[in-house]
């Protein structure tokens, strides 16, 4: 802020202090926190999510014919594609619980940058879907009889920077979609295609992981997943403000 | 009044705002003072809802200017201006799962209140809802949520407070703790725009009367000239033909 716009603000006399307000860091860690604590007290989004997680696994390993297709090779794809859709799930209640009540306009209202809001959306939404992989992980290699000694750190990874693409993308359409009729069906018709470069990029990683091919093949994909997450994160950050604009 | 009071704590000039191409809002001016209270009536559609969310903040005007505190709301992204606003309305803009005491501590940490803990006590026990800060919000009565929704608007001593329809679902109990608490604020030199349908209500606390239509003042005049009378028969006149 103008050293002479700051003076104007002391002048006036608020009850803040225009030189306390919040910067985007702290106003970040206050909205995840905020909601953070809701899915703790209510849990209801995690549990769904964990729920449709597991349900999703029992539902392709009782489909699965171990004889046609090697576990190897349907573990990848089961796991991200399950991770995705329990994904929809948290970030669909992202801007709901701003909805009820017209919390957002509060928010709104608060003398923070809206870069931190959706910043703040974002890491409790990552942290969210983080929660959920950290079970759904070991219950896919439990489903499948997949080994993941040796693999466990760079699937971590792996999990980590598709995480991140997803939240990017699902917290920036979250808030688009929550103020039409249709955010239930238009939140998932507006990610998924967004989320495919992340499905396909991390399952082809995972697959050479478990298969046990050399590192350099797994690396384009690699690149390709920190590639997304470089720019949705970036761009989905600059964009958050304008989908606000009514 | 503490201070600032010459400089006037809101100054809007020529306020349009369009939607598609209809101007909900249609070259609005408007300036107050510490400690001034405007009554803003008008009927559904007249646009007062829409100008307290461009004086907050929550709408960017199509035209026109807006300085709260004497900083426009176009200056940082608006945040110095909307940092000395207070938005009350009927909706309660409260998180249910969170209790009373967290939902105001959150405000007051957004607003980068000194020892938010302790304001948000204080704004709790101005309105009279401090006994029951750990209660969840969903556990309150639509009164008292609204009492917390108060206290959540006042924590970071606003010098503007933009009400619209703070009365609605407050008992008497509620109402007079709100009027109290409105009255503090303004003895502090804050100003107050006051959305309302009932006239009675809005003309017991203004020092200035309007009445909007079609998004334009047709009236404005200070408290001192109105007669409640002679006004309620003209605002009913207006409400009738817009009907």
């Amino acid at each position: 802020m103008p050293d002479a716009t700051l003076d104007r603000a002391r002048v006036a006399g608020a009850g803040v202090d225009a030189t306390r307000l919040p910067g985007l860091l702290r106003a970040t860690w206050l909205v995840a926190h905020k909601d953070l604590a809701i899915e703790f007290r209510t849990r209801t989004a995690f549990f769904s999510a964990l729920v449709f997680a597991l349900l999703g696994l029992s539902i392709f390993y009782f489909a699965w014919d171990p004889t046609a297709v090697a576990a190897i090779d349907l573990a990848p794809g089961v796991l991200w594609v399950i991770f995705t859709f329990s994904g929809l799930l948290g970030l669909q209640r992202s801007f709901g619980v701003e909805q009820a009540d017209r919390a957002m306009d509060a928010l709104l209202a608060a003398p923070v940058e809206r870069e931190a809001i959706y910043l703040g959306k974002a890491a409790a939404n990552f942290l969210f879907v983080a929660g959920v992989q950290v079970i759904a992980i070991p219950a896919v290699a439990l489903f499948y009889n997949v080994p993941l000694g040796n693999i466990w750190l760079a699937l971590a990874g792996i999990a980590v920077l598709a995480a991140l693409g997803i939240v990017a993308v699902g917290t920036l359409f979250s808030a688009m979609a929550v103020n039409t009729r249709l955010a239930e069906l238009l939140l998932p018709m507006l990610s998924l295609p967004f989320f495919v470069p992340i499905v396909m990029a991390a399952a082809q990683t995972t697959s050479r992981l478990l298969a046990g091919r050399p590192e350099a093949e797994a690396w384009p994909w690699l690149r390709i997943l920190l590639g997304f997450d470089l720019v949705f994160v970036l761009a989905c950050t600059i964009a958050f403000p304008y989908t606000l604009d009514e | 009044m503490e201070h600032g009071s010459e400089l006037p704590v809101v100054e809007a000039e020529g306020l349009v705002r369009a939607f598609g191409g209809r101007r909900a809002v249609d070259g609005v001016s408007l300036t107050l003072r510490g400690g001034e209270c405007l009554a803003l009536f008008g009927p559904n559609g007249a646009g007062k809802t829409t100008v307290l969310r461009l004086l907050a903040g929550l709408l960017a005007p199509s035209a026109g200017s807006c300085l709260v505190g004497g900083v426009s709301l176009r200056a940082d992204g608006g945040r110095a201006a909307r940092s000395r606003v207070g938005l009350i309305s009927h909706a309660s803009m409260l998180y249910s799962a969170l209790s009373a005491r967290e939902n105001v501590e959150f405000a007051a940490n957004m607003y980068g209140v000194r020892r938010p803990v302790d304001a948000a006590l204080r704004a709790l026990q101005a309105m009279r809802v401090a006994d029951r800060a750990d209660s969840p919000v969903r556990a309150l009565s639509r009164g008292l949520q609204q009492r917390v929704s108060i206290a959540r608007a006042i924590v970071h001593e606003p010098q503007l407070l933009l009400c619209d329809e703070p009365y609605t679902g407050l008992d008497e109990a509620g109402s007079a703790a709100l009027t109290e608490a409105l009255g503090e604020r303004r003895a502090h030199g804050a100003a107050l725009l006051l959305v309302t349908h009932n006239l009675s209500e809005g003309l017991a606390v203004a020092t200035h009367a309007a009445i909007m239509r079609r998004g334009r003042f047709v009236r404005f005049e200070e408290r001192a000239q109105v007669d409640g009378a002679s006004y309620a028969s003209a605002y009913r006149e207006l409400v009738t033909a817009d009907a």
